[in-house]
């Protein structure tokens, strides 16, 4: 599904990403856990397309999408969302969604019909799968951040990925909203057959759900394998416990 | 039919009535509001809806006007001809810059629009042998048929209402909906699936489009255009209107130009500071009413609404 491939990335001689490779399945569920700075929002950056890579090689579906532009990798099937919201904030919850839908329909460029009229079930369908079937017209940068989130999420699977990119999908929810976060995230993820790959600092969510954990410190992947395995790596134990956790 | 809509024809109406008053004085204002506030809603295509500030957008409203004036002027073209020739220029034109405008980002790209609206107007300005410099070119000829204020007046209003009818349909489509998103959250748009560049380039022609419109509009009601339209000042008052009357309502930048254009007549009859009142009400609008007019009304009406 995902080749990455000896990937570099520097910011003014500051190496943020140094040589990763990985691979992933379809289907699998994976997560990269690290510290702060360890680099695994630039990682998904270089992945996504924006931020062009120093050197390696990028692969999604077998296609090369080394120097691909953001928009055209998002076409091939690859949805994300971001460390921090993402969202278009004047905009009404339903037309955040619609909005993607448009797009992943091949309607963007249409400038005859009224936007209202358009897949307006599929949207709303959407809406109750990431449970925001209450909020439609609501102005989406008055929701919580919580459901700002969820918001977030449901952009990405607007546009059925099949690989789906998320960066710390509870990052600052309270313990409640991770839970049914993570929930969620399980849930449509087999539902929907998705390949998912995300970033995480709760380690007890990555416990939960990830079935293979990479680690990475300092830009360098220092280990990768099934949950247990990674519990046990001295390594890993080394640098959690040097962070005081 | 939505209450807007019913709002939009009497409004119509009353301007088709408009010259029954035979006053001069209206007739000639109504034009000039109708051209100055058919650019300003072309200029809030990328304002308000994509979220571009351009600030050269006088060169596509100056490239409309010589457009359609050499070419009735110098090569007896037919004014139907010569003015769809305007809008299609003005296209090209923004195309061609747009296409390096857009590789920057906010200031640098407001400059970029800037900076080429200069060299537009320095070759107007220095083409002498075709564009008569700085003595502009006077004696444009009126079309058949258009030859009185009030035949000229109707033809603007037909345009114009035309041209904002279009422009509505596209800002409430998917394209203007993409617009907006571009708008709100660029990073984001990209990573539904678009192709934000281009995009913006779009909308950068359809303005350039619909703002050499009006020029040619101008030229034609002024029988005479200068270099002066292309300058930056012009730029700047044409977003001014914009920013006065709301930049997130489709109809703000009309009264917008509708507001500053009658207030310039009633001030200039009286005192030479039109600069420094148009001064003072820009300061107290950007602190008191920075929605514009139509953004405060609108909140207004959803206030009352509210306590009902
Ligand atoms: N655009 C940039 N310019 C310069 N340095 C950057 C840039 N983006 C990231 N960095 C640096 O690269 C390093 C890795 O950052 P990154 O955001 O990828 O870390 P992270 O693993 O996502 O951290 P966190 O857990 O805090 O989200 C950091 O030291 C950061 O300061
Ligand atoms: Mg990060």
């Amino acid at each position: 599904m995902l080749a990455v491939e000896k990937v570099k990335k520097s910011f003014d001689g500051f190496v943020a990403v140094n040589g990763v490779s990985f691979s992933i399945k379809r289907g699998e569920i994976c997560a990269i856990i690290g510290p702060n700075g360890a680099g695994k929002t630039t990682l998904f950056n270089l992945i996504t397309g924006h931020l062009p890579v120093d050197e390696g090689k990028l692969f999604f579906k077998g296609m090369d999408i080394t120097h691909m532009p953001p928009h055209r990798i998002c076409r091939l099937g690859m949805g994300r969302s971001f460390q921090r919201t993402n969202i278009f904030p004047r905009l009404t919850v339903f037309q955040n969604i619609q909005a993607a839908v448009l797009v992943h329909r091949g309607k963007s460029l249409n400038f005859l019909k009224p936007v209202e009229s358009f897949f307006r079930e599929e949207t709303q369908a959407i809406l109750k799968r990431v449970g925001l079937k209450d909020y439609g017209e609501t102005v989406s940068g008055s929701l919580s951040y919580g459901f700002q989130k969820q918001l977030e999420l449901g952009i990405a699977l607007a546009s059925e990925p099949e690989l789906l990119l998320l960066d710390e999908p509870t990052a600052g929810m309270s313990a409640q909203e991770t839970h049914q976060t993570i929930e969620l995230i399980g849930r449509i993820t087999k539902e929907k057959g998705l390949t998912l790959l995300f970033t995480e600092h709760d380690m007890e969510v990555v416990f939960s759900i990830a079935e293979r954990i990479m680690v990475l410190h300092q830009g360098r992947l220092i280990a990768e394998d099934t949950p247990e395995e990674v519990r046990k790596n001295s390594e890993v134990q080394k640098i959690y416990l040097g962070e005081g956790r | 039919m939505p209450r807007e809509n019913w709002f939009l024809v009497i409004i119509i109406l009353c301007l088709a009535l408009l010259p029954m008053s035979e006053s001069r004085f209206y007739i000639f204002l109504g034009t000039d509001i109708l051209i100055m506030g058919l650019f300003a809603v072309s200029l809030n295509l990328l304002l308000g809806y994509t979220g571009l500030v351009s600030f050269g957008q006088a060169a596509y409203f100056g490239i409309g006007a010589y457009t359609c004036a050499l070419l009735m002027k110098k090569a007896s073209v037919a004014f139907p001809i010569a003015f769809a020739a305007a809008a299609v220029f003005g296209a090209v034109a923004a195309l061609i810059i747009g296409f390096f405008c857009i590789r920057l980002t906010k200031i640098y790209f407001a400059m970029l629009t800037l900076a080429f609206s200069q060299i537009v107007w320095a070759i107007v300005f220095k083409w002498n042998s075709l564009t008569g410099g700085d003595n502009g070119l006077i004696g444009i000829p009126f079309p058949q048929h258009l030859d009185s204020p009030t035949r000229f007046y109707y033809f603007t209003l037909f345009v114009v209402v035309l041209s904002l009818f279009l422009l509505r349909k596209l800002v409430n489509s998917p394209l203007g909906r993409m617009l907006t998103t571009i708008r709100e959250n660029p990073e984001r748009t990209e990573f539904i699936g678009i192709n934000v560049k281009k995009f913006q380039l779009i909308a950068f022609m359809i303005s350039g489009f619909f703002s050499a419109i009006p020029g040619a509009l101008f030229g034609i009601f002024n029988h005479s255009i200068f270099p002066d339209l292309l300058f930056w000042s012009h730029s700047a008052e044409v977003l001014i209107m914009t920013i006065l009357g709301g930049m997130y309502s489709f109809f703000g930048p009309m009264v917008g130009a509708a507001v500053i254009l009658y207030l310039r007549m009633l001030v200039t009859s009286y005192t030479q500071y039109w600069p420094l009142i148009m001064g003072t009400i820009l300061t107290l609008l950007l602190f008191f009413f920075p929605g514009g007019i139509l953004g405060f009304l609108r909140s207004q009406l959803t206030f009352l609404k509210r306590n009902r």
